[in-house]
């Protein structure tokens, strides 16, 4: 799946980002291929999300988020 | 005895105390400038300690020094040009894993580094520990430990400022070793693109063997931020407090505090002042028009730029506070699906709502943008919207011209204002900054209690940066301004109609011939709107034989009966006046404002392009409400 599709709670492991402009910067903040992302929540108005991570906090677009593949490893 | 001195850089993520730092170091002994070309602060102090007078420059907050950004770009060339005595990268020790990222890229680039781990006090709350001796051990390199608010800590710290010998350290053999596999991919044949990745991704490698060395972590609960978050940017309420927030910040600014301050700051000068000066200057039998450059021009220039101060000073105490707080990135990430659709970032909310008061906070709220070209892009939206001072042109216009409508016409020209800001944002965007990616990544940083010092000496910073930058461009401004309504080419005058913005007024009236509104009139009126858009009225009044009208939007109905019986009621049509008003709503901002816009870009070139192109846009606009109206048939 894609992390665009993770709901509140879900804890995914980082499987690979996808070309983008944004590709580097994601991977900057700690976003790299292995990592494990907690879905914290959406933005009232649906967008963004706010995904945690290395022990913080981060809010992306999904769209962004739709080119980042993860598996589910904990409901 | 001449004191020794030394240079400190301080560096290191966004969020992580680095300010807070410098600014409880530093205190007011500090100077806050602009990196050349670009709207980035640059902060530089002092502090003398142990017989030694220290410098410290406080780089802005990056995550990394690829140099894609300005300020990373300012962080890593400042880094590598000056010989800086002492490198401190901050780090906030609750958030170590991520904060590595940019320690690592420096020490590959061959900088030593003092690593300091602050916000020792969070880290223990959240249940992070770090073994200093390990940390120091894996990279080679020497860490603090810190605490930003607490005295002793800082004291502390200005004690290893001043006796830490950066030449007795050197890269551990892991450090090396992870150098060396960077520089193997450096000389490959990967595509650059590949290069990078691979290489950020070597970094989090390293980052997770130090991790497991030196960190380690205790399960903490939940912790208050993700409690307050789940209310102010989760639920159903996100969006009522926001708004509640941003409510509270406006009346605070603009009716509670702010305003009643600036109105009795103008009593001051325009009336209580400005009689005694005038006393002096008569019974000292002062030239007429001396008097007149004194009270009329000088006071009057000096009294613009006063005014202001308090707006700023309020505004920026709440903006800094809410800042400090870590709610600014909550804003953002609640509005930015909104403000993305208008081209802007979501942190431009708050200032731009501002800018319903006066553009002048407005603009220089742009600061908290993240890219220069959200920051530009603000800067030049703010103005469009429809501020305190233009609140009576459209009052006094909807009065006379359409009595039935007055509240719809007048919140027609606030949705002209929103909806030109918007679609100047998407032009500019498009045209002017189309280079750069529109991306947003946002880090949500914990909440934290606001440092007061911190926040006292950005609202103070602002308003000494509005005055002595600003200030003096919108004095000349006024001057010039007042020199042009009170002569002509053979001297004094006693009637603006015979100065020189009467001459000017003609000359911009014909430009104004198919807007139904070309009379000289007029383009007085629109001239002295640059010197403030209050003066769009009273200049008005002026020239239709009523100077002494009230140029306050409350009163514009008994304005408009008065105005009604002049020349005035016969200049405008509705549909003339209605172009008038989407006109003013639309053209160059104040003096005010573009000096503010000339201080915050650092651009001349930016502060003209600002009033020609607004004021071309406005002619284009209201000339097409104006030949579409009247083309209809209203």
């Amino acid at each position: 799946m894609t992390l665009d599709k993770g709901v509140p709670g879900m804890v995914l492991k980082v499987d690979s980002i996808g070309d983008s402009d944004l590709k580097e910067r994601l991977m900057t903040m700690g976003l790299t291929p292995g990592i494990k992302v907690k879905v914290l929540r959406s933005a009232p108005l649906g967008d963004p999300m706010a995904i945690g991570l290395r022990s913080y906090n981060l809010a992306i677009r999904r769209k962004d988020a739709a080119h980042i593949t993860v598996e589910e490893i904990e409901a | 005895m001449e004191m020794e001195s030394m240079s400190v850089a301080l560096t290191g993520n966004p969020n992580t105390g680095k300010s807070t730092i410098f600014n409880e170091l530093t205190g007011a002994n500090q100077k806050i400038g602009n990196w050349p070309g670009v709207t980035v602060d640059k902060k530089v102090g002092h502090v003398n300690y142990n017989g030694k007078d220290i410098t410290i420059v406080d780089l802005p907050g990056t995550y990394s020094v690829s140099a894609r950004s300005p300020e990373e770009k300012i962080v890593i060339d400042y880094l590598l040009e000056n010989s800086s005595d002492l490198v401190v990268d901050v780090v906030d020790s609750s958030n170590i894993e991520r904060n590595l990222f940019l320690t690592v890229q420096l020490l590959e680039k061959n900088i030593p580094l003092l690593i300091d781990l602050n916000m020792q006090d969070e880290a223990k709350r959240r249940g992070v520990k770090i073994d200093v001796k390990k940390l120091e051990e894996a990279l080679g390199y020497p860490v603090l430990l810190t605490i930003a608010r607490d005295g002793k800590s800082l004291k502390n710290m200005l004690n290893v400022f001043t006796s830490v010998s950066m030449a007795g350290y050197g890269p551990s053999d892991m450090l090396k070793a992870h150098i060396d596999k960077v520089k193997e991919i450096e000389s490959s044949s990967l595509s650059d693109k590949e290069k990078t990745e691979k290489i950020i991704e070597l970094r989090y490698d390293f980052i997770d063997v130090i991790m497991e060395k030196a960190v380690t972590f205790e399960s903490a609960g939940p912790s208050m931020t993700e409690r307050l978050d789940s209310v102010l940017a989760n639920s159903v309420l996100a969006i009522p407090a926001f708004l509640a927030i941003l409510y509270a910040v406006f009346q605070i600014t603009f009716e509670w505090i702010g305003q009643p301050i600036a109105d009795a700051l103008e009593g001051l000068i325009t009336e209580d002042f400005t009689d005694f000066v005038t006393e002096a200057l008569e019974s000292a039998e002062v030239a007429d028009w001396m008097q007149s450059l004194i009270i009329d021009g000088i006071i009057g220039g000096v009294g613009s730029v006063i005014i202001f101060v308090p707006l700023i000073f309020i505004l920026f105490f709440c903006l800094s506070f809410l800042d400090g707080t870590g709610y600014m990135a909550r804003v953002a990430f609640l509005m930015d699906p909104v403000m993305r659709r208008c081209g802007l970032s979501g942190k431009a909310v708050m200032p731009l709502m501002m800018g319903f008061g006066c553009g002048v906070p407005s603009i220089m709220g742009a600061r908290a943008m993240d890219s220069e070209k959200d920051r530009m892009l603000a800067i030049l939206a703010a103005p469009f919207l429809t501020c305190g001072a233009k609140l009576p042109i459209m009052a006094l216009f909807a009065a006379m011209f359409f009595p039935e409508d007055a509240a719809n016409v007048v919140f027609a020209m606030y949705v002209v204002g929103v909806v030109m800001a918007i679609v100047s944002t998407k032009l500019l965007g498009a045209t002017q900054f189309k280079d750069e990616g529109a991306t947003f990544i946002l880090e949500l940083p914990p909440y934290r209690m606001p440092d007061m010092k911190n926040v006292l000496l950005e609202t103070w910073d602002k308003g000494k940066g509005y005055l002595t930058k600003a200030g003096t461009i919108i004095f000349l401004g006024c001057v010039i301004i007042w020199f042009l309504g009170v002569f002509n080419s053979s001297g004094m005058v006693e009637d603006m109609s015979e100065s020189f913005l009467a001459s000017i007024g003609s000359a911009v009236g014909a430009l104004f011939t198919f807007h139904g509104f070309g009379t000289w009139e007029s383009g007085a009126a629109i001239i002295s709107g640059i010197l403030a858009k209050e003066s769009v009225v009273s200049t008005i009044g002026i020239l239709y034989g009523l100077p002494d009208i009230s140029a306050e939007a409350e009163d514009a109905v008994e304005t408009a009966e008065a105005m009604l019986g002049t020349g005035m009621g016969s200049a405008f049509t509705t549909m003339s006046a209605l172009a008038f008003m989407v006109f003013s709503q639309i053209y160059t901002p104040c003096v005010t404002a573009l000096g503010t816009i000339k201080k915050e870009t650092n651009s001349w070139k930016w502060m003209f392009f600002a009033a020609g192109y607004m004021f071309a846009l406005a002619w284009v606009v209201s000339l097409l409400v104006y030949q579409i109206g009247t083309a209809l048939g209203f």
